[in-house]
């Protein structure tokens, strides 16, 4: 199983990896972070396949994937 | 697969807009620098425009030219220091338009350096105006009723120019619109330091990249926007690999 953890407050709430994820468990979330962006989250870990697509689209490098 | 953010990379911020693809060919160059091991040993050499600031970000030694003279620096610490890696980090205001000369006749003189050049056809840190780059007809602060290229001429194409010129080494085309697309990329930028390593001379990787703000799109609406647009005028693909070609 794959751990996906987000690194929230250098999120710049593209959503590139939102448009990346093959599974679409990545969302832009409600909440602000403290640079008044909204950043992006995961909606079911347990569907999570490890691919780390989101973490490649990323440009900010705010994805972490680890295979458990 | 596993993944974090790769050592070659400072803890800094990127100042970079939301979106915008630079922050993705840095860490491509910068894994690529961790993998073959020459960290410790790489020299950078920053441009102007918008990838001004590359200095803070890559974790090696960094220097910052005039603009579009990233090349003619670049041969200097190459020639003074042969065992240091060198590339340079240039847009394509800087490398396609004023740092033209310097690029052509580093690639004529075949230095052993490596060109990541980042083409987003558009000024972007000054504000969206045209480029040497800007597609015909793309609307631009400067080019409001699009490029009209029996005014201001048709955009460079930088590979296919370099192709032509007999010193170039190792020229290719990638993109980093999608994340095939961006393994693809990974695998050129490494394969141009791997050929700096082995002495083969001058090698350009030219990356279509995004401007979000400046096109006034969406984040997602401008990855699509490259690849429905930038990618058929610019063609991806290999245009130079004397390596390839010598058993020919």
């Amino acid at each position: 199983m794959a751990k996906v953890t987000f690194n929230e407050d250098r999120c710049k709430g593209c959503g590139l990896c939102v448009t990346a994820c093959p599974k679409k468990i990545v969302q832009l979330s409600n909440r602000m972070n403290s640079k008044g962006y909204h950043p992006a989250e995961i909606t079911n870990q347990e569907a999570c396949i490890g691919c780390a697509s989101c973490a490649i689209m990323c440009p900010d490098t705010v994805i972490t994937v680890q295979m458990k | 697969m596993d993944f974090k953010k790769t050592k070659g990379l400072t803890d800094a911020p990127l100042h970079y807009c939301p979106g915008c693809t630079h922050g993705i060919i840095h860490r491509l160059v910068a894994e690529s620098l961790e993998e073959l091991g020459v960290l410790d040993r790489t020299v950078g050499v920053a441009s102007v425009g918008c990838s001004v600031f590359t200095y803070n970000y890559f974790n090696c030694d960094m220097v910052q030219a005039a603009h579009g003279r990233a090349p003619a620096v670049a041969t200097g610490i190459k020639r003074a220091r042969p065992d240091d890696i060198v590339f340079t980090y240039q847009g394509d205001g800087d490398l396609a338009a004023i740092g033209t000369a310097e690029t052509v006749h580093s690639a004529a003189r075949n230095e052993n350096i490596t060109i990541i050049f980042v083409n987003n056809a558009i000024y972007g840190m000054t504000g969206g105006q045209m480029a040497p780059t800007t597609l015909p007809n793309q609307i631009t602060q400067t080019s409001p009723y699009g490029r009209d290229v029996t005014v201001v001429g048709y955009p460079v194409k930088v590979c296919e120019m370099l192709s032509q010129v007999d010193g170039a080494s190792y020229v290719e085309r990638v993109a980093v619109n999608n994340v095939k697309n961006i393994m693809k990329a990974k695998k050129a930028i490494k394969k141009a330091f791997q050929n700096q390593i082995e002495g083969k001379g001058f090698s350009l990787i030219e990356v279509l990249s995004t401007c979000p703000t400046n096109w006034g799109k969406s984040p997602a609406d401008a990855i699509k926007w490259l690849d429905e647009n930038m990618a058929t005028y610019y063609p991806l693909g290999v245009y130079k690999d004397k390596e390839a070609t010598k058993n020919d």
